[in-house]
């Protein structure tokens, strides 16, 4: 039977009715287009992930298939393996004279992004305020908005090299202000921190009793200069919930394992949230990260040293070919201004990749401050990257 | 990291790669890359250039063999008099002094099996300091300095994320 438009009108929205506010509240993600394009279409040269293009290194996989062969298959307790969690609190004291309870202020978590997550709801009254820089990796403001939050974001620019200053997020406090939430090396702008604009920040939270929630998952791939922590600013430890993980330093993306630390109170309420959703992140993946903070050094810094080799290839080929691009000094990521051709990020983007082939991410999916800019991996093979810029040089000649 | 070090390191696994790449890679300029390669070739540090080849897949390819040889020292001599005159055969790929049961292992190249073992009763056993060889054919070569030659890992990750 035919059914009438009225009766299909209903139905749609009935359906729309099954999908909370809050969740219908979020736009789906900018990528998503971009993703289902370059699905689309052969032979396209992707600058557009995200991801180490290594493999995890051998003796990580390795530790694996051992823990797979002597039967490691069962659940951890909540928190994380023990072993795995004193791993994290030795390197922590060695590498930045943190000193972190691994029984009370260490949480195994399934990736970083969801201990985010488990952050956001475990710190976050409704209608409460957390203050995000921009652009910024695609999950921060959903995930306050799904825990009830509000995110309230200040924008970072070129003219600062993309530094959040202390003055815009002080700017930014109101009464209802709960946490500041950076991530430095920046996603996507490769942007870094030195510690003593950082230190102006920290200076902030104290003042206004907020807790900095600081996402450093690239701090490894710290190329000039030396990447400060967060927790170790001078009496920050207490306020500060650092995340960090395994995904880019050591190639593990698809093991879906990071950690975060912070004190008791807070790390205790993640581990009440995390013990309910995920119980605890896979045992093979947690095996594998105390494999990567024992015996992983060496094979990192030889991908970091790589990483540094192809940031001078496309940053100096991009400004060769007459697109201004930011000299980031940390993640994996070229941060073009494409301002110049006339054409906003999400065009050239487009027809880049059905003209030319070449997959990028247009600035303005991480943030409105983002437009103009393009987000270009680095983590993809130097003839992948020449082969982009020879490309993109041709694309923009054509203009 | 140390000029140096990252063109070595770069060469090592691309001995063919431009000057001008090297410089772009490194953030530096021709002049300074060529200088400083100058400088390593000059002092011995870069030896050669090489060409890794599985010559598997080359009809009338290459047979190789690792000898193992004992060697019976003389009071005058060391171990470095019998190598050296070893290291002289075009044949001998490589040498070197070896702990455990034998003194001297050697990578031999040759057209047959047959040319490799008359060249290794011939040459090698027939030598006053060796006083016994073992020889053992390679069948099938997996990986090579630091190189996999049947490499079947291949990975794919999706084209954009975020």
């Amino acid at each position: 039977m035919k059914q009438s438009i009225q009766n299909v009108s209903r139905l749609l929205h009935k359906r729309q009715m099954r999908v909370s506010d809050t969740v219908q509240s979020v736009p789906p993600s900018g990528i998503r287009r971009f993703f289902d394009l370059a699905n689309e279409l052969e032979d396209v040269i992707s600058l557009g992930v995200g991801e180490p293009d290594f493999v995890t290194p051998w003796h990580i996989r390795e530790s694996c298939i051992h823990a797979l062969e002597q039967g490691h298959t069962s659940y951890t307790s909540n928190q994380g393996l023990p072993e795995l969690r004193e791993e994290i609190a030795d390197t922590f004291l060695r590498d930045h004279s943190l000193h972190y309870d691994p029984n009370e202020e260490i949480l195994i978590t399934t990736g970083v992004s969801e201990g985010i997550d488990l952050a956001m709801r475990a710190i976050l009254n409704r209608g409460e305020e957390v203050i995000i820089s921009e652009p910024c990796y695609v999950s921060y403001t959903p995930t306050v908005i799904f825990a009830g939050g509000v995110p309230v974001t200040v924008a970072t620019g070129i003219e600062n090299d993309f530094k959040v200053t202390a003055e815009r997020i002080e700017d930014a406090v109101t009464e209802k202000t709960r946490a500041i939430m950076i991530n430095y090396p920046n996603n996507p702008t490769g942007a870094t921190m030195e510690k003593k604009d950082l230190e102006e920040i920290a200076d902030v939270a104290t003042e206004y009793d907020l807790i900095v929630i600081s996402d450093e998952i690239y701090d490894k791939l710290t190329y000039d200069g030396k990447h400060t922590c967060f927790s170790s600013l001078n009496g920050m430890i207490a306020n500060t919930v650092l995340f960090n993980g395994f995904s880019k330093s050591h190639a593990m993306t698809g093991l879906r394992v990071g950690y975060a630390l912070g004190s008791s109170d807070i790390i205790g309420a993640m581990t009440k949230i995390h013990q309910y959703t995920m119980l605890c992140a896979p045992i093979t993946s947690q095996i594998a990260a105390i494999d990567a903070l024992r015996n992983g050094r060496a094979e990192m810094e030889r991908m970091v040293r790589e990483y540094d080799r192809r940031r001078h290839l496309i940053i100096s080929g991009f400004n060769k070919i007459g697109i201004d691009c930011f000299w980031g000094k940390g993640a994996f990521y070229a941060f073009p201004s494409i301002a110049g051709t006339g054409m906003t990020a999400d065009e050239f983007a487009e027809r880049l990749m059905l003209e030319k082939r070449v997959a990028v991410v247009p600035g303005n999916v991480f943030g409105d401050c983002g437009s103009g800019f393009l987000r270009c991996s680095y983590a993809a093979s130097r003839d992948d990257i020449k082969e982009a810029l020879l490309r993109i040089g041709e694309f923009v000649e054509s203009i | 990291m140390d000029l140096a070090q990252n063109i070595l390191e770069i060469i090592e696994n691309d001995p063919k790669i431009d000057i001008s790449e090297i410089a772009a890679l490194t953030g530096r300029s021709d002049e300074e890359i060529r200088d400083c390669v100058c400088q390593l070739e000059g002092d011995g540090t870069i030896r050669k250039y090489k060409t890794i080849i599985d010559w598997d897949k080359v009809n009338n390819g290459f047979v190789y063999a690792i000898i193992e040889i004992k060697v019976s020292l003389e009071r005058e001599t060391g171990y470095n008099v019998v190598a050296d005159r070893i290291s002289k055969f075009p044949e001998v790929r490589s040498v070197r002094l070896i702990s455990g049961d034998h003194d001297v292992s050697l990578t031999v190249r040759g057209k047959s099996m047959k040319q490799v073992a008359f060249f290794v009763a011939e040459k090698i056993a027939t030598l006053p300091q060796v006083q016994s060889t073992a020889t053992h054919f390679v069948l099938k070569t997996y990986k090579e300095d630091g190189v996999i030659l049947h490499e079947t890992e291949h990975t794919e990750r999706l084209p954009i994320v975020a």
